[in-house]
């Protein structure tokens, strides 16, 4: 079990949150305007990288509040967490 | 090694049960400078993609690399379930084809991978359970596969060990029954498909990763770079599972896949007590005894991407604590071993089997939860594809590009947990 530094509320287990899958996708403006392949990308094409992953989890079962992470996927260890709108370290 | 002197039979096995020593059963190839098909991943499906490229469409010279040793990764890591009542008409018509050749699978390769149609029997606990499986039921006789509605006496009597009394923790309101379904031995399939595709000239390279995929001016894919040196290739086919991803990147290509360790443990040995193979999709749990006598146990898998092979434990605890009120005489089990294997999965919970957007490079891959029951089917339309340069047509509804024409095959509600 991971245990997770929530920007709000500091470190707590892995099972007060839920995963939210890679940040930073962002939704076509105009969904209309965009071809079948890019907005089936938006919709399901993701990075799976080996390594370095930004990503989305949610305190659901604490503040309730979004933040980024960003993590390593083959050690899980969590490089930084923080606040939507904040850059990333 | 020739097919003929290496066959296995009687005589074969009373000659070398006075004293002969049997001989490697396939050969530890070095690489070439380049092969008319490459397959990235020594798993069950590569190495049976290899085997029917060679069988049923004469290519001969081709080579499996893998990374690390042959059955290394999920071929070895999972709980051999087989069966093919799935919902969706494209994954019936893929999983029964797959189906169809493990009965005969062992007798086709001359070698023992143990499939024993024992039974799946997956438990309803509440009513939507009841009306989902029993649309499965019918689902899928009308598609001409075997699935029968049981009651919960009926479940018990198939099951015994079962727990279906009225203070049940899960109540059991009934089961769906696969009786064609079953097990077989997971490493003995990857070492019997490697054993005849080897005889058949197939090269075997393990501990070969591949670093990179090389491309020509207009594209195409020529061959990949390795840790042993770069090896042409006239077509690739990427079976890489959980590493896809990291494999298609090479190329350029993004996936709709994401990677998450899916957990299974065993338990110590004890004398025949499971008769059957039980799933539970609503608690999260499925269980079957291995010939050496371990309960194999099926937990899920994590809820964040990952490829450290290990996972949580509290998503084997919570297995455990639903397979100990299901079974209650399995409460003083211990536990021998635990292990995380990396599942590749899909945004429909279905595979993806054919063309890429790079011209000869091809790609199987996202069977998530649930690839092993599929290898003879999936290797064989696989080779058909790479063969013919277009999708065999039990193949062609999974394609790549349904994530762009949105004609997804949604398996995800069929089978909530395990596939």
């Amino acid at each position: 079990m991971l245990l997770i530094p929530c920007p709000w509320c500091g470190q707590r287990p892995e099972n007060e949150f839920r995963y939210g899958g890679q940040a930073g996708i962002v939704r076509p403006a105009d969904p209309a305007a965009v071809s079948d392949a890019d907005w089936g990308a938006y919709l399901y094409l993701r990075d799976n990288p080996k390594g370095r992953h930004v990503e989305r989890w949610r305190h659901v079962h604490g503040c309730g509040r979004f933040f980024n992470c960003v993590r390593d996927t083959v050690t899980d260890r969590i490089a930084a967490t923080h606040k939507p709108g904040e850059a990333a370290p | 090694m020739t097919g003929e002197a290496a066959r296995f039979s009687f005589l074969s096995l009373l000659r070398h049960g006075t004293g002969k020593t049997w001989e490697r059963q396939w050969r530890d190839a070095q690489p070439k400078a380049s092969y008319d098909v490459v397959i990235v991943g020594a798993g069950g499906h590569g190495l049976a993609t290899a085997y029917y490229l060679a069988k049923e469409y004469g290519v001969r010279d081709i080579a499996v690399l893998d990374k690390g040793w042959l059955g290394g990764g999920n071929t070895g890591r999972n709980t051999t379930i087989i069966r093919s009542n799935y919902l969706q008409p494209e994954s019936a018509a893929l999983y029964e084809h797959a189906l169809k050749l493990w009965e005969n699978l062992s007798r086709d390769l001359n070698y023992n991978v143990m499939y024993s149609a024992r039974g799946v029997l997956m438990l309803a606990h509440n009513h939507h359970d009841v009306q989902v499986f029993k649309r499965h039921v019918h689902a899928n006789r009308l598609q001409g596969i075997d699935n029968e509605w049981l009651t919960p006496a009926a479940a018990k009597a198939f099951c015994p060990p079962l727990d279906i009394g009225s203070g049940a923790r899960y109540p059991v309101l009934g089961a769906a029954l696969q009786r064609r379904g079953g097990v077989a031995r997971h490493d003995a399939v990857a070492w019997g498909y490697a054993r005849a595709a080897s005889a058949m000239g197939v090269d075997i390279i393990q501990n070969c990763a591949v670093t990179g995929i090389v491309r020509d001016a207009a594209g195409v894919a020529i061959g990949v770079e390795t840790t042993r040196g770069p090896i042409g290739a006239g077509r690739i086919g990427v079976v890489a599972a959980g590493h896809t991803s990291v494999l298609m990147a090479m190329a350029g290509v993004r996936m709709p896949l994401e990677s998450f360790p899916l957990q299974a443990l065993v338990s110590e040995p004890v004398k025949p007590v499971m008769p059957c193979v039980v799933m539970s999709n609503a608690v999260h749990a499925y269980i079957s005894q291995s010939d050496k006598g371990e309960l194999v146990i099926g937990a899920g898998t994590d809820s964040y991407t990952s490829y450290s092979q290990a996972g949580g434990l509290h998503i084997a605890c919570e297995t455990l604590e639903a397979i100990c009120e299901m079974f209650p005489q399995f409460r003083r089990l211990r536990m021998l071993r635990n292990w995380g294997g990396i599942v590749d999965t899909t945004p429909d919970r279905s595979p993806i089997i054919g063309l890429t957007p790079v011209p000869g490079l091809f790609v199987n891959c996202g069977w998530g939860t649930g690839g092993f029951k599929a290898t003879p089917g999936s290797g064989q339309v696989f080779a058909a594809t790479i063969a013919r340069g277009e999708p065999h047509p039990i193949a062609a509804p999974f394609s790549l590009d349904r994530f762009a024409t949105g004609r997804l095959i949604d398996e995800a509600a069929a089978a909530a947990v395990a596939h």
